[in-house]
């Protein structure tokens, strides 16, 4: 677990008025964005629980739409996402749930354009979240590295192929894990590092036999 | 400077044995965990300064009402009347209630403010902070000075205690900004080390309990007005500390406290706004008035 700095304390700089569900919310839909990678034509998000009940009043909802917009934290259009210019050309709709499975602020956010990609995460706090899903595979993916997502084949020797991609970019690995649905089945691989990967390893390793599916998420600025 | 501070008895003895301020062992230490320069901390804590006095000046001109129509409209009833009629403590006064209502209502219209430590208690550091250098004339590089010795306040009681009022209640977040408060105008009076950490013991000890029950759930009742108070009792506690009063309790076995005192509190008064002034008569009124038609 990362131990706050001394600028997590005199940050972040950003439009209130809750950490968690407003700052948080645009962090969410930043990081969603980031996994997604294009404009989406249309966002469906799915509040739960305490997101759902006070979301309203804290600007849940706005912070949300903005960070899929690719807004920072700190941008002063947040206030007023839906009357703006960037959000005339994207369809969008919040729908509000209680689940009580689900984390205190938690949200799903279904992506629909050139392909359709359903997205489920955490505010944790503090302006901290966690992406928790990506379609149907469990992730834990912060925001806080560069992160390499996998999908590929269960069999000895994937892991190793991937990481010496790394090593041979000079890429130190600062975090790295595992899982999969069955022995020899589908299986994903998280891997977050320090630095920055370039276009062509990722294409490289996107080759390789046994890859299902590869995608590199950059970290959230702040 | 590569060292591991996790508790205040360890920061003092490095000060002591560098005799180095706080904030030049923070700013040393933050530099080499970051693989980064002091200047670059210091221009990190600027950003952060400049957008506390922005979130001021756009508060002040502002008396528009928070999306719950809560809060809003409070600092613009200070200034009028303090242009009228001077508060009895004077001008210094004046400016810490109006500058940390100015950023707490500017924090609940969704304004940009600085969380420091969190958006709840955003009003408290900057408005003693920046209230006591203009009163006293002091230069940009000692408020950043004093800034970066409130973040290490806030950094090493984080260690033991999560600032988050779901978790440790407002004593944590609050409590913890007006120890943060008291560094920094304690740093800026020319505070020594022991005087400074005095000054957060003292402010600390004295809001230790403070549960956080906002009415609607939302940031608003009471977290706006308990910024002007919290700030003036970070005031309170450097002008104690710098006479040469201690805190009986060290200042980290205060920690210790608030974080015994934040787990045996009830979570119904940690953020749930199950209980206390969330639950009165008047604040479930006040909830189904807001969001009644969802």
């Amino acid at each position: 677990m990362k131990k706050s700095t001394l600028f997590d304390i005199i940050s972040p700089v950003m439009a209130g008025p809750s950490s968690s569900h407003t700052a948080g919310a645009v962090r969410l839909g930043l990081l969603a964005r980031n996994i997604y990678k294009k404009n989406p034509k249309k966002v469906v998000f799915k509040l739960y629980n305490s997101y759902a009940h006070t979301g309203k009043g804290h600007g849940t909802d706005k912070g949300l739409l903005a960070g899929i917009l690719g807004l920072r934290v700190d941008d002063r259009r947040i206030k007023n996402i839906f009357d703006a210019d960037i959000a005339k050309n994207i369809e969008y709709r919040f729908e509000y749930y209680d689940n009580f499975r689900r984390h205190p602020n938690a949200v799903d956010i279904e992506l629909y354009g050139d392909y359709d990609m359903k997205i489920c995460g955490d505010s944790v706090g503090a302006g901290e979240i966690l992406i928790t899903k990506i379609n149907d595979f469990n992730v834990s993916l912060s925001g806080n590295y560069n992160t390499l997502i996998l999908v590929y084949k269960d069999k000895p020797g994937v892991i190793s192929s991937v990481t010496s991609h790394l090593q041979y970019a000079n890429i130190n690995i600062a975090s790295l894990s595992c899982d999969r649905s069955a022995k020899g089945q589908d299986a994903s691989m998280i891997i977050c590092i320090d630095g920055n990967l370039k276009e062509d390893i990722v294409q490289n390793i996107e080759k390789m036999d046994d890859i299902y599916f590869v995608t590199y998420v950059e970290k959230l600025e702040n | 400077m590569d060292i591991n501070i996790s508790t205040f008895e360890q920061l003092h003895n490095v000060c002591i044995s560098t005799n180095k301020p706080i904030y030049e062992i923070a700013q040393e230490v933050m530099a080499t965990s970051e693989d980064i320069s002091v200047n670059e901390v210091r221009s990190f804590a600027l950003r952060s300064l400049f957008a506390m006095k922005e979130a001021i000046n756009s508060g002040m001109r502002s008396d528009e009402l928070s999306m719950s129509g809560m809060c809003g409209d409070d600092c613009a009833k200070l200034q009028k009347r303090f242009e009228k009629e001077h508060s009895m403590f004077g001008r210094l006064f004046e400016n810490i209630l109006e500058y940390a209502l100015a950023t707490s209502e500017e924090n609940i219209r969704m304004g940009t403010i600085v969380a420091c430590p969190t958006a709840g208690s955003c009003g408290i550091l900057p408005a003693a902070l920046i209230a006591v250098s203009r009163e006293y004339g002091y230069s940009e590089e000692e408020q950043i000075n004093a800034l970066i010795t409130a973040g290490e306040i806030g950094r090493i009681i984080s260690i033991k205690v999560a600032l988050a009022g779901a978790v440790a209640g407002c004593q944590a977040e609050c409590g913890t900004a007006s120890a943060m408060a008291a560094a920094a105008v304690c740093q800026l009076r020319g505070g020594n080390v022991r005087q400074i950490l005095n000054a957060s013991a003292l402010a600390l000890k004295n809001l230790l309990g403070l549960t956080c029950d906002p009415v609607a759930g939302l940031v608003e009742v009471p977290c706006v007005k308990r910024n002007p108070f919290l700030a003036v009792h970070s005031v309170t506690a450097v002008e104690l500390a710098l006479s040469g009063v201690e805190s009986k309790i060290p200042i980290d076995e205060v920690i210790d406290s608030m974080a015994q005192t934040g787990a045996l509190m009830s979570p119904m008064l940690k953020e749930s706004s199950q209980a206390g002034l969330a639950t009165t008569k008047t604040g479930l009124k006040i909830k189904d008035h807001v969001f009644g038609e969802k």
